[in-house]
């Protein structure tokens, strides 16, 4: 069974970022770059079933900038077996990435997608719902547990209130929520063999998509600064203040 | 010309700084104020294979150069790890090179293997207490008696001799009055720390608390042949080899440490707000800082290209030596200027520039001081008369 893992390039996780003087977005240059978490545990859990013998190939893809190969060699030095990189200079959103990878998944077959619930940097948790549509595959989103069993996956769900237990048929997609697993260090030794993984290289006109961003960002603002809080003297006080203050009583 | 580090090399370094994000100040501060070797670091390091960096393939390492394992230290130091971090693995790193350079393929097969494994940790003792930096005057005696040796004498400042079960051990097997070059008639040995024979005494220091260093008292320890590397009285050849290399690493984990504490530096002096101003705000505060970071990154461009000399099988004692002297006082500056940005919290534990500091004084000291250096840049690149 061949795994599909698509691997975003973001802002490192630890990296507080800062808001552009023009409002056009945040500053990128110069800042570390990572692989967006959620898509560390996709690679994790694809990895996993590898090792277990129900995954027989693992291909990690990535979209971006050229750096991306950084982030697929990540991938490749987790334990996927190769790469494929979509390289675009134009920024790419959740529903071109999606068209790109349904045509991508065309042409490999690929059994499960495992991706990220969501990217850390833009928050959209969109691009697996989307190419379940396109792909019309089935779909067990922020999964905290996965089981395979023949031609069955049991995805456990984290949802609001407690976890739900979904029953899909291959072939289907999956997205990670955080405890599904815990991502594994890359050991120098398989550091080294990645780099003899093969990575392929297309553009997005190769696959016959055309990545132009259908949404606009008018304007990116700092969060407002915190206020310091206010000490109250008695619990008149405070009902006073939440009623005719705060207005939320 | 290229001044970048390649992508692999910089993968080496994200995959260690991503590694060393799990052991954190507080796992550090902990390791200092307890006095206890960062197992949990080690094993860390040991499982994902980044102890043979340097090593050969064929004996389980990566084979890998020096300035490779140069960039891995650097960022395990730069981590916040700082010197308790690089200290605890330097040994398994490189050390061991004059058995990779100078040992049989059996030595190699049994000696290499388990060290970068972890299931061997080793010590290195060269310096003794009565000699100081003039090796080729080592006093600990060893004696051939059939197919073994029989060691006495003294060593200093081994460090890591309470964790460790081998020991690299130079000794002298021929009286210095009965050799016709003063860097003849020394033997090294790789052999079990055998400690019913070698008394291991630890040395109360300044820093690095977590990283033990000792006096040895070694009373008869009897080492079988088979444990010599080299050949007999060919053992200050067989360091001299290691030298330069571990002049490199040293540089590169100078220039980390340096590096973590300017950026603790700079977060403090953005943060703290006095006179209704960042006191990063003031030149007095920042001048200082850039200085150090011209300092920190010229000495590392010298290490860099050492190491590329090295790798590449040129002669780089000069360059070696320049990166060490530079690297450790540009080190200890920026550790010194990251206290003093802090004011009072400087000196708290609980904002790690203190350590950094009391460990930053262990590049400039060892394993040659920075005198030495320029006494042997003055002699070998200047031509100057020889002063030592
Ligand atoms: C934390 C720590 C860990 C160490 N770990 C190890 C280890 O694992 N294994 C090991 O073998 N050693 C180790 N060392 C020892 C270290 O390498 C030596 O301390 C160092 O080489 C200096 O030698 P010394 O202490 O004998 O100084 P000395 O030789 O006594 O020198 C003292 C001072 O005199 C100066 N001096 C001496 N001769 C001259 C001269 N001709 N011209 C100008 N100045 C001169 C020196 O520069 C120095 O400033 C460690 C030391 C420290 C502090």
């Amino acid at each position: 069974m061949k795994i599909l893992v698509p691997v975003k390039r973001v802002v490192d996780y630890n990296v507080k970022v800062r808001v552009k003087s023009d409002g056009s977005g945040i500053e990128t240059a110069g800042v570390k770059m990572s692989m967006n978490p959620f898509d560390e545990i996709a690679v994790e859990e694809a990895v996993r079933l590898k090792e277990k013998g129900v995954a027989t190939e693992i291909v990690a893809v990535s979209m971006g900038v050229t750096q991306c190969s950084e982030t697929i060699r990540t991938a490749l030095a987790m334990g996927a077996d190769r790469g494929i990189l979509v390289e675009s200079d134009v920024e790419l959103q959740p529903l071109a990435v999606a068209k790109l990878l349904k045509v991508i998944a065309d042409k490999e077959q690929p059994k499960l997608i495992i991706l990220g619930k969501q990217a850390i940097d833009d928050d959209m948790s969109a691009t697996g719902q989307m190419l379940a549509a396109f792909l019309g595959w089935p779909q067990g989103t922020f999964a905290s547990k996965v089981l395979i069993e023949g031609d069955k996956i049991t995805v456990t769900r984290e949802v609001d209130g407690g976890l739900e237990t979904v029953e899909l048929s291959l072939p289907a997609i999956v997205t990670t929520d955080l405890r599904l697993n815990e991502p594994r260090y890359a050991s120098l030794p398989n550091i080294m063999k990645a780099r003899k993984k093969p990575i392929e290289n297309l553009k997005p006109a190769d696959l016959g998509v055309d990545p132009a961003p259908r949404l606009t960002v008018l304007k990116v603002n700092e969060p407002p600064k915190r206020q310091a809080g206010k000490k109250v003297a008695s619990v008149a006080e405070l009902v006073d203040k939440l009623r005719n203050e705060a207005k939320v009583i | 010309m290229e001044f970048a580090l390649t992508e692999a090399q910089e993968q080496i370094r994200q995959e260690i700084l991503r590694q060393c994000a799990r052991f954190g100040d507080e796992y550090w501060l902990a390791k200092e104020r307890e006095a206890v070797f960062p197992h949990e670091f080690y094993q860390a390091m040991v499982e994902t294979g980044w102890l043979g960096i340097a090593m050969p393939e064929e004996y389980g390492g990566a084979g890998l150069g020096i300035t490779e394992a140069a960039v891995m230290m650097q960022a395990v130091a730069e981590s916040g790890a700082g010197m308790s971090g690089a200290s605890a693995i330097h040994m398994n790193i490189f050390g061991l090179n004059p058995v990779v350079v100078f040992g049989a393929d059996e030595q190699k097969r049994r000696m290499l293997p388990p060290l970068l494994k972890g299931r061997d940790k080793a010590c290195f003792a060269v310096t003794e207490p009565n000699v100081g930096l003039n090796t080729t005057q080592l006093k600990t005696r060893a004696e051939r008696r059939g197919d073994r040796y029989v060691v006495n004498g003294q060593k200093i400042w081994t460090s890591t001799a309470q964790v460790a079960n081998k020991v690299l051990l130079l000794t002298r097997t021929t009286p210095l009055d009965e050799v016709n070059k003063k860097t003849a008639g020394l033997t090294l040995f790789y052999t079990d720390l055998d400690r019913s024979r070698v008394e291991v005494r630890l040395i109360e220091k300044m820093g690095r608390h977590a990283v033990d260093s000792n006096m040895l008292f070694i009373d008869n320890l009897e080492i079988p042949v088979e444990d010599r590397i080299g050949e007999e009285g060919q053992g200050f050849r067989a360091i001299l080899h290691g030298m330069n290399p571990e002049r490199i690493l040293i540089a590169a984990e100078a220039v980390g440490i340096g590096r973590v504490a300017l950026a603790r530096a700079s977060q403090y002096a953005k943060d703290r707000v006095v006179f209704g101003r960042p006191i990063g705000q003031n030149q007095a505060i920042q001048h200082p800082l850039a200085a150090c970071w011209a300092n920190l990154e010229a000495a590392n461009l010298m290490m860099l290209k050492a190491a590329q000399l090295y790798d590449t099988g040129r002669e780089c004692g000069a360059e070696a030596n320049a990166a060490k002297y530079l690297a450790a006082e540009a080190g200890f500056r920026a550790c010194e200027r990251a206290v003093m940005t802090h004011g009072g919290m400087g000196y708290a534990q609980e904002y790690h520039v203190e350590r950094f500091l009391r460990e930053s004084l262990i590049p400039r000291i060892a394993p040659i001081s920075p005198e030495l250096i320029l006494s042997f840049i003055a002699e070998r690149v200047l031509g100057l008369p020889k002063s030592y």
